[in-house]
């Protein structure tokens, strides 16, 4: 149950765009880019980049013969920008040269005059001067302010989290080439071909069916190449299309980080309000999402954070209110959780500040309020097969939690220069794009006549192994070798009007489209056989491991030869079906609905050892019991469970996305961003798959694993601050992540700072 | 333009090449562009992500030793008479190796970018060490970045390749030709060593500086990562590892020529005798490819003011030996710093060696260091200390601290009030204040000013606690 591309991959075999062979006359682009934050563009001189050894041609605004917007949710961002810039790394030209190095060359000769207008970073700033995505949106449930009186205790609050760079190691790319009748093809870096495919449509004022986007696999994505891979593959194809000749567009590292957008930061205002006995009975809360410079996905990741506002958690009165704000830095973007990470550190550190307060321990209130079956999601679902209490439960017997407990505390009283904390971290995500119309998938398949299988389905590969998956789909349906079937190359010319591959759906979506398939192919096999056995009965048909069984006996009807016979017959070896997630609805006038097919649940224990002297810590062990559903692959599932761990504990720690007052970004390398890397894994770490869990709304009842996963890292964080309050009882922790080293070691002496390395005890 | 073509001549994988190439081109440009050869992958450009991962087979002293190297940073001019191995190289005709089997086992790999580095640094490690242990196996693999499998996956396939493999043995090629037999390596790695002596004969000289020359090129770990596109448009010179021994002591003197690179420090016998804890302090350098190619004159020549290499030799109050065509001379490393990246040196100089007495025999040493990330990271702030007691007190101490001004600081205050005093918990809470007035930090992307000033007590109090566990309670410092 291996995925089927890390034979490849292990061999440096699989292929990525950088290392295809490049087409006959290919030319090389690179990037010129806004040196400001916000400005106006007076002049731009290209002369001297033109002069430069090795330039084809410089396009800019003006050489776009179509629309110049990439915006797709909102009609907001150019191509290139050509009146005005609003953040340091935004494209205004394209340099076009026989090489990189000469492209890059000349793009550093080209002289821009600018007029500088006031940047905004900050979005509560943003907020107050009216600089808004869309306007604010409310979700609501109860009535907080009546519910405020009958609350023992109320905390206000505020809850910060950082930025973070999807670090894909295969930086955006794309490689187009102009095709007959003016037509292009591009192969491209991204997770979303239709959306490449629409807006060079749009770009290049030429039809859809006039573009071919293909992609054979990513090395990484995590959302960051869900909407800004387009931008990439849209300037080389602009440049294939008017140069006549194929242009690639790698960028490398430092580009990348520079003019891409990330993970929202969020900063957010929290007031909640709890009964003696610790039930939550009211939550209010306002999300300013920090959004960057144009819409791209924001209004769809605050929607998301909304969704999320209550986490795992039931309470009766919410008011959640996510406020997206426009500010000079590039547009954030989707990441992995698609602001439910960032709705989740909210209200963990609402329950952070309740138990401290009101001196219990944070699980504690968490363990009070976990959901249970029925209970009701602020946007009016109700909870379903609901693992809430019963991930919980197992993982605290799984963990022994009580001897846990005695052990680390006794640890504490021994030790006074290393501190070990722990959090529990239960999650709870909503399976579905919340945009309603997203959850569609088609499916083609082709049975040759060698009896070999090929599918072709919008799911992008990108190391998330839905290939395989689909590859197993396929195989148990047919029931043959999994060797027979390939995935073929996500293409629009064959999966048309696709939804990106996000929302860890891919393999739900697309795999019920291509079961849809396989069933229809499968159907007309066993009509034409059963036509030729002279079986009326089909039911008394099947094929078991390559064989044809009639009543469960096996016929001289192999794999191969029913394909034959079926193809010999005249009858379709072809078929393309299509999928749409059935009973979910929104509706954005009152922001009620069913937004989800379903939820996944879980529970983690991370646990933290910090150098007290030092200020650095390490996470040692991390137990989860998670909700996988059935799973489909338990080897891919786990690694997704596990990378996705690592990527939010991260986020939460190390990583840092650091902009300068002029609003450049300063951790623009790999030496300065630093994720997590082999020493920074916990020495233990032990994923547990919950029993007896089924989901019949996904493919063979598994259930979504992508991004889920992510989120248990938020419980490093509270790890990490619950050992600074063994060592210093009364630390403020401020609720600002990422909880760096700095950080760690500024709250564990913040009162020594200014008195004690000054003050001389002694005169010497 | 820039015309300075070299002839090199290497073994790449199991072919013979030739090339005529300008000899700043980097490795990975070459094989990828060149020799089509793309399993090796272009992450970062600046050695810190390990996707360009490749070996180094070379002969020293006719054994034929390999070691890792990031192919971003890898001067073309470095591999004449070398044997390159990249991931195709690796790769036997129908099955997979034991390493690449148990990525795929584990879950080692996701989307599979970063993956050939991975299989790339164990395959070094299993090339290298004298017994395979898996915290050594692990730490092999400090330069490797994956971002999909968290390292999880990785871990468990390095722990089954070792459960599966164990093997002790310090001589090449008999290790070599266990790896064959136990399909680890392809067949022709049994000729390399012959292929390579054969090789070594026909070599052109080496390259000279000549007036046009505008980059001198050692280990050019950072070199490359500042200037790779202005390298190859350039006339170049190569240092190239003498063949004269790179660490040695007379009387208590210790030389270290400027081109021994960070991994010949820590594997030297004669630096582990007197600081036995070398490895540990120098791991935090860097990672393995890194350490492998970086020089100790480069570190110092580079005048980063938190330079590791430089933080350590400065507590041992080292003397830099400069030389040009004409004249030799030294400088106390302590004054060799001018300013920010500035250097008591002359274009055409070069450092020839670093050296250090240690008078006593008793000395105690630590080094400190702490970053955002624990491993493959610069520091926020770094220290070293030397210190000599006598009748309970300090005789005699040197103390450096990097990352807490535009140079790498010798601590000349601090040291001055700390002589002929008693380390006590009093003198070292006034040592600090002293400290604190001696630094002069910035705030930049590794860290507030006040952050590091902060850090820079907190490791001086780590010197102490750790050399005078007895007298010293943390609880009366802190």
């Amino acid at each position: 149950m291996k995925n089927y591309d890390s034979y490849q991959h292990v061999r440096g075999e699989s292929l990525f765009l950088d290392d295809l062979t490049s087409p006959e006359g290919v030319l090389h682009a690179a990037i010129f880019s806004s040196p400001i934050a916000h400005g106006l563009i007076k002049t731009i001189d290209f002369h001297e980049a033109l002069n430069s050894s090795g330039v084809i041609a410089i396009l800019s605004a003006k050489d776009i013969p179509g629309e110049n917007q990439i915006g797709g949710i909102i009609p907001d961002e150019v191509l290139l920008a050509s009146e005005k810039v609003d953040y340091i790394g935004q494209p205004i030209a394209l340099v076009i040269a026989d090489s990189y190095l000469n492209a890059k060359k000349a793009s550093n000769k080209i002289k821009i005059n600018l007029e500088k207008l006031p940047p905004i970073f900050d979005p509560r700033e943003a907020f107050r001067n009216n600089s808004l995505i869309i306007p604010s949106r409310t979700f609501e449930i109860g009535d907080v302010e009546r519910a405020w009186k009958s609350c023992d205790l109320i905390i206000e609050g505020t809850a910060d989290s950082g930025g973070q760079e999807h670090l894909y190691l295969e930086t955006q790319a794309a490689l187009a080439y102009p095709q007959e009748g003016n037509k292009i093809k591009i192969i491209s870096s991204t997770q979303s071909p239709t959306a490449v495919q629409r807006t060079t449509a749009r770009i290049l004022a030429i039809k859809m069916n006039q573009v071919e986007v293909d992609v054979t696999r990513l090395g990484g994505g995590f959302g960051g190449k869900e909407d800004q891979a387009t931008a990439w593959a849209v300037m080389a194809a602009l440049g294939a299309y008017k140069m006549k000749a194929p242009v690639k567009l790698v960028l490398k590292r430092n580009d990348d980080m520079r003019m891409t957008g990330k993970r929202h930061p969020y900063s957010s205002d929290f007031k909640i309000g709890l009964t003696n006995d610790l039930k939550i009975l009211a939550y209010e809360v306002t999300f300013y999402q920090n959004a960057g410079a144009a819409a791209d996905l924001s209004p769809a990741i605050l929607e998301r954070t909304l969704f999320h506002t209550t986490n795992s958690y039931f309470i009766p009165n919410v008011k959640a209110t996510g406020i997206s704000c426009k500010t000079n830095l590039p547009p954030n973007t989707a990441f992995r959780g698609f602001g439910g990470p960032q709705a989740m550190f909210v209200i963990e550190s609402a329950i952070f500040k309740a138990a401290e307060k009101l001196g219990v321990d944070p699980f504690e209130i968490q363990e009070k309020n976990l959901l249970n079956e029925g209970d009701e999601f602020p946007f009016g679902q109700r909870a379903e097969n609901c693992n809430a209490r019963k991930t919980w439960n197992e993982l605290k017997r799984k963990i022994n939690f009580e001897k846990t407990k005695v052990n680390i505390r006794n640890f504490n009283q021994e030790n006074n220069l290393i501190k070990k904390g722990f959090a529990l971290m239960p999650i709870c995500f909503g399976i579905s794009f919340t945009n309603t119309l997203m959850n569609q998938a088609n499916a083609l398949v082709h049975i040759y006549t060698d009896g070999s299988v090929g599918i072709s389905t919008a799911a992008v590969e990108m190391g998330q192994g839905v290939n395989h998956k689909l590859r197993q789909v396929a195989a148990e349906l047919f029931s043959i070798d999994l060797e027979k079937v390939s995935i073929e190359s996500t293409n629009t010319t064959r999966s048309a009007n696709t939804s990106p591959t996000a929302a860890s759906s891919a393999a739900d979506l697309n795999g019920k489209a291509l079961e849809n398939a396989c069933r229809i192919i499968l159907d007309r096999i066993i009509t034409n056989i059963a036509r030729e056995l002279k079986v009326d009965d089909l039911k008394r048909l099947l094929i078991k491991k390559n064989i044809l069984l009639l009543d469960n006996k096996p016929t001289e009807f192999t794999w191969e030869k029913l394909i034959q016979k079926t193809y010999t017959d005249r009858v379709s070896l072809s078929a393309q079906a299509y999928y749409a997630t059935p009973g979910i609805y929104f509706n954005r006038n009152i922001n009620k609905g069913k937004a989800f097919a379903y939820h996944v649940y879980g529970t983690a224990f991370i646990e933290t050892a910090l150098d007290c002297l030092r200020g650095i810590y390490k996470i040692t062990d991390v137990k989860i019991v998670h909700d996988f559903g059935k799973s489909l692959n338990p080897v891919i599932d786990k690694g997704q469970a596990e990378g996705a761990l690592i990527q939010g504990l991260g986020w939460m720690t190390i990583e840092e996305v650091i902009y300068d007052e002029r609003g450049k970004l300063i951790t623009d390398t790999l030496s300065t961003y630093k994720v997590p890397d082999l020493h920074f894994t916990p020495d233990k770490v032990e994923i547990n798959f919950l029993e007896d869990s089924e989901n019949p709304m996904g493919i063979f009842n598994s259930k979504a694993i992508g991004e889920p996963p992510l989120m248990y890292g938020i419980g490093g964080y509270f790890a990490i601050a619950n050992a600074i309050k063994a060592f210093k009882q009364d630390t403020n922790i401020d609720c600002k992540a990422p909880m760096t080293p700095e950080k760690v070691l500024i709250s564990l002496y913040s009162e020594s700072i200014k008195q004690k390395p000054l003050k001389i005890t002694k005169e010497s | 333009m820039n015309t300075q073509l070299k002839n090199i001549k290497f073994i790449c994988n199991d072919s013979d090449v030739e090339i005529n190439i300008h000899p700043g081109t980097t490795v990975l440009d070459f094989i990828r562009n060149t020799l089509r050869l793309t399993g090796t992958k272009e992450g970062c450009r600046e050695g810190d992500c390990g996707a360009c991962t490749i070996l180094i087979g070379e002969l020293i002293n006719n054994r034929l030793i390999y070691s890792s190297a990031n192919s971003c940073l890898l001067p073309m001019g470095h591999m004449n008479g070398k044997h390159l191995v990249t991931i195709e190289g690796l790769n036997l005709k129908k099955t997979l190796n034991p390493v690449q089997q148990a990525f795929v086992d584990e879950g080692g790999t996701q989307c599979g970018f970063c993956t050939p580095g991975f299989i790339i640094s164990l395959t070094g490690y299993l090339l290298n060490a004298n017994n395979y242990i898996l915290s050594d196996a692990v730490n092999s693999l400090d330069g490797n970045i994956c971002r999909c499998t968290g390292h999880i996956g990785i871990k468990r396939a390095v722990e089954k390749i070792l459960q599966n493999f164990q093997y002790a043995n310090n001589n090449e090629t008999e290790k070599i030709l266990l790896l064959i037999e136990n399909n680890f390596l392809p067949e022709y790695f049994k000729n390399i060593l012959n292929r390579l002596k054969e090789i070594s004969l026909s070599l052109k000289e080496e390259f000279k500086a000549t007036e046009k020359s505008k980059y001198i090129v050692s280990g050019g770990t950072d070199l490359f990562v500042q200037k790779w596109d202005d390298i190859i448009n350039s006339d170049i010179v190569l240092i190239n590892k003498s063949k004269e021994k790179l660490i040695t002591e007379v009387d208590g003197k210790f030389f270290i020529m400027g081109e021994a690179t960070v991994s010949d420090l820590i594997n030297s016998e004669i630096i582990k005798s007197i600081f036995p804890d070398i490895k540990n302090y120098f791991n935090l350098f860097g990672s393995l490819p890194i350490r492998n190619r970086a020089t100790v004159a480069g570190n110092i020549v580079n005048a980063s003011p938190i330079g590791d290499i430089t933080c350590f030799l400065l507590a041992l109050n080292a003397t830099v030996h400069l030389s040009n065509e004409s004249l030799k001379r030294t400088v106390p490393l302590k004054d060799f710093f001018k300013g920010y990246k500035s250097l008591d040196k002359a274009p055409d100089e070069l450092i020839e060696s670093v050296s250090f007495e240690i008078t006593s025999e008793k000395f105690l040493f630590n080094f400190e260091k702490v970053s955002r990330r624990t491993y493959l990271d610069i520091a926020s702030v770094n220290s070293s200390v030397y210190l000599e007691i006598l009748n309970g007190e300090i005789k005699e101490i040197h103390l450096s601290a990097g990352g807490v001004a535009p140079i790498p600081l010798y601590l000349k205050k601090t040291r001055n009030f700390l002589l002929n005093k008693k380390p006590e918990v009093d003198i070292i809470i006034d040592g600090a204040a002293i400290l604190n007035e001696e630094i002069s930090p910035i705030s930049d992307a590794r860290g507030s000013a006040e952050y590091k000033r902060l850090l820079l007590r907190q490791l001086f109090y780590a010197h102490f606690l750790k050399l005078f566990p007895e007298i010293i309670n943390a609880e009366e410092l802190l």
